[in-house]
């Protein structure tokens, strides 16, 4: 029974599917209990308890949510263009999952590489995964046939496409350290406190951290989804199902940009006794990302939104002179390593 | 199993390409364009390609057919009205491409025997990947780059003069 299994696992197809599969559901569990993980802490932080009905602490209420989203009736309005209504949640939620295909959850533990596939253009894939979700977005106002998602939509899409700038120039000062595209390889090449938060890359992670809130439409850059400018913004005509997807791609996104974050500047599995203990690094990882995750919301519980004039004003003219500014130090500092230390 | 991939790539690219050509809403037409680029993208990873793959869906699926996706939408433009001015063209049209497709039918053939024009070497060479790309374009090919950026500079700023004028 064990021999047919490890001889089916051997085979790496099958195996592949395995791992999908595995980090599939890790990651939808997550996504549903981060929207469980953003109320409750709100509400602490807003001296309330947030939801506390469902189960013990509110731990069932992301079923409950599921529960509520599957059952409710699916309203398709009449004059919207139903081709592009029905593909938008598809495109926004499909890239966001494909992102966690490139991501290293940890050291090779008995043989078994802890990530889908080290593509050696990982980080470039990512990037273009990114790009091609803005197309959920921007089909999704536009087709709803309604001022409010149309307004919701361009906006959210321009300040996608414009943030976009920013957060590649802001990652190049990692690249220029790390030599490669790879992002198990940039993790591997962060062991021994090598991280890249320190390893001179300060600004290029404050660039990066708040690019990173602008491309998931978060507060203080979530005026295109803001409920008392907006309505909905680009999700306001859809309902059930499609508007978990949206919902879902959201969080998927955060995920995925709170794992960018540490793998690109906190070491991603790196920390103590790794090298004796592997299966530490997962517990790093998840760790890591867990505190990014709680950054995230805890900005949202603090910060006011930007206006749209501010928020455009701010990518282009303040993020991106900085992340060139950070990009022309990073070459220096690269110069000069390799020029009098050898590298 | 590449044979299965690169089919599967390539009769999408080609489904995209006729779907753009054939739609009659030119949402649907960029849409497909968009199905195309990627298919081609996915392409450029069979052959190796893989930055360019990269490069491909970042630069064009994922901003200059975004510009196209806005114009479209904030110009409303509905089905296609325009009048049948171009009879001739159109009757013109058909000798031309299968012209075309003779010649192209005519360099396959002769790539795939061992005939004079087979000087290109189909056999994985380095060309795609990031490092070498990156080598040859600021080491040996610094100078057209450099005047490429200099062309782009000068469409941004002709394109922000050719739109503030209308306000004035």
């Amino acid at each position: 029974m064990i021999d047919t299994l490890q001889q089916w696992l051997s085979n790496p197809f099958i195996f592949a599917i395995v791992k999908i599969a595995i980090v599939f559901g890790v990651v939808l569990t997550a996504v549903a209990y981060m929207s469980l993980a953003e109320r409750k802490v709100l509400g602490w932080m807003q001296m309330r308890p947030g939801p506390n009905r469902v189960g013990p602490w509110g731990f069932l209420q992301p079923a409950a949510d599921g529960l509520k989203f599957i059952l409710k009736e699916d309203i398709v309005p009449s004059m919207v263009n139903k081709f592009a209504y029905i593909l938008a949640p598809m495109v926004a939620i499909v890239p966001a999952l494909m992102a966690f295909a490139v991501i290293p959850f940890g050291p090779t533990v008995r043989g078994i590489d802890l990530h889908i596939t080290a593509l050696n253009v990982g980080l470039l894939y990512l990037f273009a995964i990114t790009s091609v979700s803005v197309y959920g977005i921007v089909l999704a106002g536009w087709s709803s046939n309604s001022k409010y998602p149309l307004i919701g939509g361009l906006r959210s899409s321009a300040q996608m496409v414009s943030y976009e700038l920013a957060l590649s120039l802001s990652i190049i000062g990692v690249l220029l350290q790390a030599n490669t595209l790879d992002l198990s390889e940039i993790v591997r090449m962060q062991s021994g406190w090598h991280w890249y938060i320190w390893w001179y890359q300060p600004i290029g992670f404050v660039i990066f951290f708040i690019a990173s809130l602008a491309e998931t439409n978060r507060i203080p850059f979530d005026l295109p989804e803001a409920e008392t400018e907006l309505v909905g913004g680009f999700h306001t005509e859809y309902s059930s199902m499609k508007f978990a997807m949206f919902f879902m791609a959201e969080y998927a996104n955060l995920v995925t940009a709170a794992a960018l974050a540490t793998t690109l500047f906190f070491g991603g599995w790196n920390g103590p006794f790794v090298d004796k203990f592997p299966i530490l690094g997962l517990f790093y990882f998840v760790i890591k990302v867990g505190i990014f995750l709680f950054i995230h919301i805890w900005v949202r519980a603090t910060l006011p939104r930007y206006r749209y004039d501010q928020l455009m004003n701010f990518g282009w003219k303040v993020l991106l002179p900085l992340a060139l500014v950070n990009l022309v130090l990073s070459a220096t500092i690269r110069t000069v390593q390799l020029v009098y230390y050898g590298g | 199993m590449l044979q299965v991939i690169f089919i599967v790539f390539a009769l999408a690219a080609v489904a995209g390409a006729v779907s753009v050509v054939l739609q009659r809403r030119p949402l649907y037409s960029v849409l497909s364009l968009v199905v195309t680029l990627i298919s081609l993208a996915a392409v450029y990873v069979t052959l190796q390609a893989q930055f360019i793959a990269a490069i491909q869906v970042i630069v064009y699926a994922g901003a200059i057919m975004v510009l196209f996706v806005f114009v479209i939408m904030l110009l409303n433009i509905k089905e296609e009205m325009a009048p049948d001015r171009h009879r001739l063209l159109r009757y013109l049209a058909i000798p031309v491409a299968i012209v075309l497709i003779g010649e192209i039918v005519a360099v396959i053939r002769g790539l795939s025997s061992n005939s004079s024009l087979r000087t290109i070497d189909t056999t994985a060479v380095a060309v795609g990947d990031t490092n070498s790309i990156g080598m040859a374009m600021f080491k040996a090919y610094m100078l057209p780059f450099e005047i490429t950026s200099i062309l782009i500079l000068m469409a941004l700023v002709g394109a922000v003069v050719l739109a503030r004028r209308e306000r004035k």
